[in-house]
């Protein structure tokens, strides 16, 4: 079955279009941990995996990770602490030189800090955020790369804090001599980036590597750098770590060539692979952006993550957030914890407190869950070959609660008669700001959800409705402040029966745009 | 001569500073980093290419300063 992929690849299948993406057969893993059966029998599993289709052991690590359990990633909020300045690779999407207030990108902070810094900053935002379970260190260079700094931030956390979970995302090109004191100091999540396997196309995307105090180029360098990945990634899967894998998807570089990828890191035991756009602008200064390299559209992301999906668990819900980003994914509240600002907080870690509060969200947690599951029951025996997307605007807590003009992101939702599926997220530029409708924002918005029939808000004003209605979106108010997938449901219901009817007629949408600006707490200000 | 960091450039990341051979590197207080001339051999000796430049991640940011006369080995 593998070679059948190999062979549809090499034989330059134009995977873009998404009408060829059928074509190319999938194979379902022998062992996805998926048990969920959805009424057209392909398991909805990948970032939506929750506690029924994972093994428990499994699940007992990612259900309070935002970026390892789509479902958990509504409730729980993470925090990156950006102590890891120096960076041992170059790659062709990232500028170390560039930091604005307007951006939002990996590789990006504001402001460094120390480790006694960075714990201090820890405890003051888990103390004021009690759904705050995730401390990683992500750079803003690579973690791996300044390791004294690392692993002196993890053991104050550690010593302080010690329900919070801790993780790092490195490159991979020094993975394989730390693995031991990952494991050491209770890290049970990695995450490595890895964009390719063959050395030709790294040579596309990291001009030069540094490893054992030498500078390599091209080639060379790739091959390095890509034994070092798969190696960390077998030492961290024999110790138990489990183990995500980022890839960044280069339209023309790397698309295609991360379905190889994907088999390669799977059959590593990576745990969840994380395919990302590109995010690619003149003003960031990267090479790639320089040069006009361009990121894929949302059908085309879409399209390879559902065509790796049948390999292993897929994530579509990384905001591809900051180095030190704070707060829900998809919310930036970094500039509430200045090194200022926190230097001068008292803080009062109280783990009773942060328990109490996370015991409450598990129950509205739970309550998801369950309106889900009884709506879903209403689909049974259904059949339709109708899929769709819509958009929702939500705050969290998996509800329609967000107001339209508000929004600084939706999320997206694949629904058939299989269920919900989430598939990803777009940012939007704010379309209300001090009360003004801006006619610009409203059409930036429509490009970014242009591919879904609905877009679910709890209020939305007139002007944007009727814009919306003729670019073919139908702007739905009448589920604001109830569960997200249970209305789902309920709409997709209504929207076959009425297809039945005869009342509308089913059209496919076309596709829709990546946005590469960002989504910051100074914007959202 | 020693090489020297061009402050323009330097973006504080510290990747030099654990590398250089002879602890020639230090942190200034503003965030950037400075060589030693007194201190700084080139790496001759120690390594094939100066590790403040192998490693530095913006071009053209630790150069060759010209003040100072080519380090000869003892």
């Amino acid at each position: 079955m593998q070679t059948v992929q190999h062979r549809a690849r090499a034989d330059g299948v134009e995977t873009h279009a998404g009408a060829n993406i059928d074509e190319i057969m999938q194979k379902v893993a022998e062992h996805k941990g998926c048990g969920t059966s959805g009424g057209a029998g392909k398991a909805s599993c990948g970032s939506g995996a929750g506690e029924n289709d994972l093994p428990p052991e499994i699940w007992e690590k990612v259900k309070n990770h935002p970026c390892y359990s789509e479902e958990a990633h509504h409730h729980y909020a993470r925090m990156h602490v950006a102590v890891a300045p120096a960076c041992n690779i170059q790659c062709n999407y990232c500028n170390r030189k560039y930091d604005c207030a307007n951006e939002s990108r990996p590789g990006v902070v504001s402001e460094k800090l120390t480790p006694e810094q960075a714990a201090k900053k820890v405890l003051a935002v888990a103390s004021a955020i009690p759904q705050m379970t995730v401390l990683g260190i992500a750079g803003p260079g690579d973690p791996l790369a300044n390791p004294e700094k690392t692993f002196k931030t993890f053991e104050l956390v550690a010593k302080h804090a010690p329900d919070i979970k801790l993780c790092v995302s490195t490159n991979g090109l020094a993975l394989p001599d730390y693995v031991d004191r990952l494991a050491q100091y209770n890290i049970d999540h990695v995450t490595i980036t890895i964009n390719m396997i063959d050395p030709e196309v790294g040579a596309k995307i990291y001009p030069w590597i540094y490893y054992k105090k030498k500078r390599y180029h091209g080639v060379e360098a790739a091959k390095i750098l890509s034994e070092r990945q798969l190696q960390g990634l077998e030492m961290l899967t024999e110790r138990g770590i489990l183990s995500k894998i980022n890839s960044v998807m280069i339209p023309g570089i790397n698309d295609e060539h991360l379905v190889e990828v994907n088999k390669a890191v799977k059959s590593r035991g990576a745990f969840l692979h994380n395919i990302m756009p590109l995010i690619s602008a003149p003003e960031h200064g990267t090479y790639f952006g320089l040069n006009g390299q361009r990121g894929p559209t949302a059908q085309e992301l879409k399209a390879l993550q559902d065509k790796c999906e049948g390999e292993m668990n897929m994530m579509r819900h990384c905001r591809q957030c900051r180095a030190d980003a704070v707060g829900l994914l998809g919310e930036d509240r970094s500039a509430e914890f200045t090194t200022d600002k926190i230097m001068e907080m008292e803080v009062n870690y109280d783990l009773e407190t942060r328990k109490a509060y996370q015991a409450a969200v598990e129950k509205e947690r739970q309550a998801v869950v369950e309106a889900k599951k009884s709506e879903l029951d209403g689909l049974a025996g259904e059949h339709s070959d109708i899929k769709m997307l819509v958009a929702v605007a939500t705050k969290g807590g998996g509800k329609i609660n967000e107001h339209f003009g508000h929004a600084k992101e939706f999320q997206v939702y694949e629904l058939s008669t299989a269920g919900t599926k989430f598939v990803g997220h777009r940012r939007v530029d704010l379309y209300c700001q001090g009360g003004y409708g801006e006619e610009d924002s409203l059409a930036t918005i429509i490009r970014a959800i242009n591919d879904c029939h609905a877009v679910f808000v709890a209020k939305i004003g007139g002007c944007p409705k009727n814009d919306l209605k003729a670019a073919g979106i139908d702007p739905v108010d009448r589920y604001a402040g109830q569960f997200i997938e249970q209305s789902a449901i309920a709409y997709f219901k209504d929207y076959l029966e009425k297809v039945k009817s005869g009342e509308i007629r089913h059209v496919e949408r076309g596709d829709a745009h990546i946005r590469q600006g960002a989504l910051t707490a100074a914007e959202a200000a | 001569m020693a090489y020297k960091i061009v402050k323009d450039n330097c973006t504080g990341c510290s990747a030099c500073e654990p590398e250089c051979p002879n602890q020639a590197i230090s942190e200034t207080k503003d965030g950037l980093f400075v060589i030693d001339p007194a201190k700084c051999t080139e790496c001759i000796g120690f390594y094939d290419e100066p590790q403040c430049v192998a490693v530095c991640p913006i071009d053209d940011t630790c150069i060759i300063d010209e003040n100072y006369p080519r380090y000869q080995a003892a």
